[in-house]
């Protein structure tokens, strides 16, 4: 009688306890038909064989702030192999008393580029703030003024050394490739053909081997006792490959924009450079930034390679920790750190692509 | 064209002359800025590879901290270029570097075509084996058909091919990059032996998961003589090259060392008083400071120091003297009179 008195009321059924919820997720994604309980009984079946060794292997049974030996009785995961040598890995050969020199360099980076991360910040001061950044980067691991001790540039190595040839690398190169794409749309035949030659050449040889040239072969046509330093020639090299690619990117990109875009700006009466400035790149940059982040993300790890030229970038550092006898049983552990950090860097930047094209994206 | 004739060899000439007059005073270069520039390996432990503090240490190391004592009195004096293997020839043409101390071997090729002149060995090498007990195998001419884990790019490579060849054996190479990954493929049973330099056998044995299950077998397939290099055409330099390791070794000789060394300058034996600088003339001879010698052996020790902290017995790389010994103790080094 209840019901009939209040007829407007209506009693909130839920739905079944099995369709909604975790359950009810489960059911829809995990047991919607046999082959996909096949699948997630086979995978759960695969991650119960790896994923409890693995964590008994990295934390329960693992060592951390340990001598080898003792690492080698608890059998588990060594990560002393890190925590002991971590500041020769991250600073090589930096004067150990100074490293917090490059440590500090490395934080103001990571500040800058996270407060860049907003548009809303993209002012004139913003581009002050990178100019004195990079500046008192530069200052902190070189040296030799307002009373920092100097410090050679051999000796810098590790991270400081990744970031440093990665971020002036891809800082550099953007612009390069730039204007190389431009140029080889170019009418002017000289212009045109010494951009084509140029982006032909770069990309038709593997980066290892510019490297190789600008450390063996180079040295070799310099007068005798002259040299150039190592790093600046890797820098050299790693920005001549990159915009060679970055080229060829942003191509597609000036390709992708649609001819009456050109022929519009034509008729406003804008000049070359006005048009390309105010109305083309900005539409074929913002086309090719997932290609582009994808190759400054493989530009970044390429840095690595660095290592045949005998810098001693991240990379380096953790592989001659490695040659120690006391460490060279624990190559797993030590690689796992590097992989993190690499992961880290570019997981960053890849991220940080997805939030810019959702933001730049003008379409309806 | 007879003009020609004369153009073409004068400027040959003035080539030879400017590249001689460029390389005549490494010395000189070397005083002027104050430092000694050596190659030097970089990864290789016992040899010359940084620690933990990012500091050089090792037996190459020792031996360019020699030089510097020479020249200058203080070992301190030396900055560090880590080279590659295939680099490391053209850092030191290229004048990147004064010294080559990166355990090079001395062959005929690279002491002539290459433009390099040797100094005296400062540790003969030689290439081995090593295996699992449970292989069963005595010698490594029982290897037949055997996977062999070894280093590309480097002679070892070629070394052991050349070896299998001539024993008439087959084998499959298990090429693997660097060295922490190519112990970790044998103790994981890739492959059925290493082969690699002995001095560097016992330092991998050593990282096994448990190392009395391995033996280095007896063969040691190939000679390498490790030695210092300079460029062609300095003589001077590469005698103050050369006399910096055989005082290492010209001082064990004597019983030398470095903590001795402040009393043997008082000795009457008139070698010890030539070798200290007490007596006068090496020093001028060599254009380097009298008490040259008497700075490395203080500052750097003698051979056997030098070995022993290094590479010897007490250290993880266990290495017996063997052909490293002073000649009258069954071994290779042997000094000239230093007089």
């Amino acid at each position: 009688m209840e019901d009939t008195l209040h007829p407007n009321t209506t009693k909130e059924i839920k739905p079944p306890v099995i369709n909604i919820g975790i359950i009810g997720w489960i059911r829809a994604n995990l047991f919607n038909g046999w082959f996909n309980t096949l699948l997630t009984l086979v995978f759960a079946y695969v991650l119960f064989l790896t994923v409890p060794p693995f964590i008994n292997w990295a934390l329960i049974n693992s060592s951390w702030f340990t001598t080898s030996e003792e690492c080698k009785a608890s059998g588990g995961a060594c990560w002393s192999v890190v925590t002991t040598n971590i500041r020769f890995m991250l600073f090589g050969f930096y004067p150990h008393a100074l490293q917090w020199r490059p440590l500090l360099a490395i934080v103001i980076l990571i500040a800058l580029l996270i407060y860049s991360r907003n548009r809303n910040h993209w002012r004139k001061s913003l581009a002050y703030a990178w100019a004195i950044g990079l500046f008192t980067m530069g200052l902190l691991l070189k040296g030799g003024l307002f009373g920092l001790e100097s410090v050679e540039s051999t000796k810098w190595g590790g991270l400081p050394l990744t970031l440093l040839l990665s971020v002036f690398g891809l800082t550099a190169a953007y612009p390069v490739g730039i204007i190389l794409a431009l140029g080889r749309q170019s009418k002017m035949p000289i212009v045109k053909s010494f951009c084509v030659i140029y982006i032909e050449l770069i990309r038709g040889v593997p980066l290892i081997s510019l490297l190789f040239m600008s450390s063996v072969v180079f040295p070799l046509f310099l007068p005798e006792g002259m040299t150039i330093n190592p790093i600046l020639r890797a820098q050299v090299a790693i920005i001549m490959f990159t915009a060679a690619y970055i080229a060829e990117v942003v191509r597609g990109g000036l390709q992708g924009v649609d001819k009456g875009q050109y022929e519009a700006a034509q008729s406003l009466g804008l000049n070359y450079f006005q048009s390309m400035r105010r109305i083309i790149l900005p539409q074929a940059l913002k086309i090719v930034i997932p290609p582009s982040v994808s190759i400054l993300i493989s530009a970044f790890k390429d840095t690595s390679l660095v290592v045949i030229i005998a810098l001693y970038d991240l990379l380096k550092t953790t592989q001659t920790t490695l040659t120690d006898p006391k460490w060279m049983g624990y190559s797993s552990e030590a690689y796992i750190f590097v992989a993190l950090i690499y992961f880290v860097c570019c997981f960053f930047m890849s991220n940080y692509s997805r939030k810019l094209e959702k933001e730049l994206d003008t379409s309806l | 064209m007879n003009q020609l004739k004369h153009v073409v060899p004068s400027i040959v000439a003035a080539f030879c002359l400017s590249a001689g007059v460029a390389m005549a005073g490494t010395l000189d270069d070397v005083k002027a800025k104050g430092f000694i520039q050596a190659g030097v390996n970089g990864d290789l432990f016992g040899f010359a590879k940084p620690d933990e503090k990012g500091v050089w240490k090792g037996l190459d190391v020792d031996t360019a901290r020699a030089v510097a004592a020479a020249v200058f009195g203080d070992a301190d004096k030396v900055k560090y270029t880590p080279l590659t293997a295939k680099t490391r020839f053209t850092a030191l043409q290229s004048g990147e570097v004064d010294v080559l101390t990166r355990n090079a071997t001395q062959t005929l090729s690279r002491d002539s075509s290459l433009g390099l002149n040797f100094a005296h060995v400062n540790f003969y090498d030689g290439q081995g084996f090593l295996v699992p007990k449970a292989l069963g195998v005595k010698s490594a001419k029982e290897l037949d058909g055997a996977s062999v884990c070894v280093l590309p790019g480097t002679t070892t490579e070629q070394n052991v091919a050349d070896y299998f060849r001539v024993q008439k054996l087959t084998m499959n190479p298990v090429v693997i990059e660097n060295t922490a990954e190519l112990s970790k493929a044998f103790f994981a049973g890739r492959c059925d032996c290493m082969t690699s330099d002995a001095s560097q056998l016992a330092g991998i044995r050593a990282v096994a998961p448990n190392p009395s299950d391995y033996t280095i077998l007896p063969e040691i397939i190939s000679k390498e003589p490790l030695a210092p290099a300079v460029r062609h055409g300095d003589d001077q330099w590469l005698d103050i090259v050369n006399y910096s390791v055989l005082a290492l070794i010209a001082a064990e000789e004597m019983g030398i060392t470095s903590a001795n060394v402040d009393e043997m300058l008082k000795s009457t034996d008139p070698s010890i008083q030539r070798f200290l600088g007490v007596t006068e003339g090496n020093g001028k001879a060599l254009g380097l400071d009298e008490k040259w010698a008497y700075n490395i052996i203080k500052q750097v020790g003698n051979y056997a120091e030098v070995f022993e902290r290094n590479v010897g017995t007490q250290t993880p790389l266990m290495i017996e003297r063997g052909l490293n010994a002073l000649w009258n103790n069954g071994g290779l080094m042997y000094s000239p009179p230093f007089k």
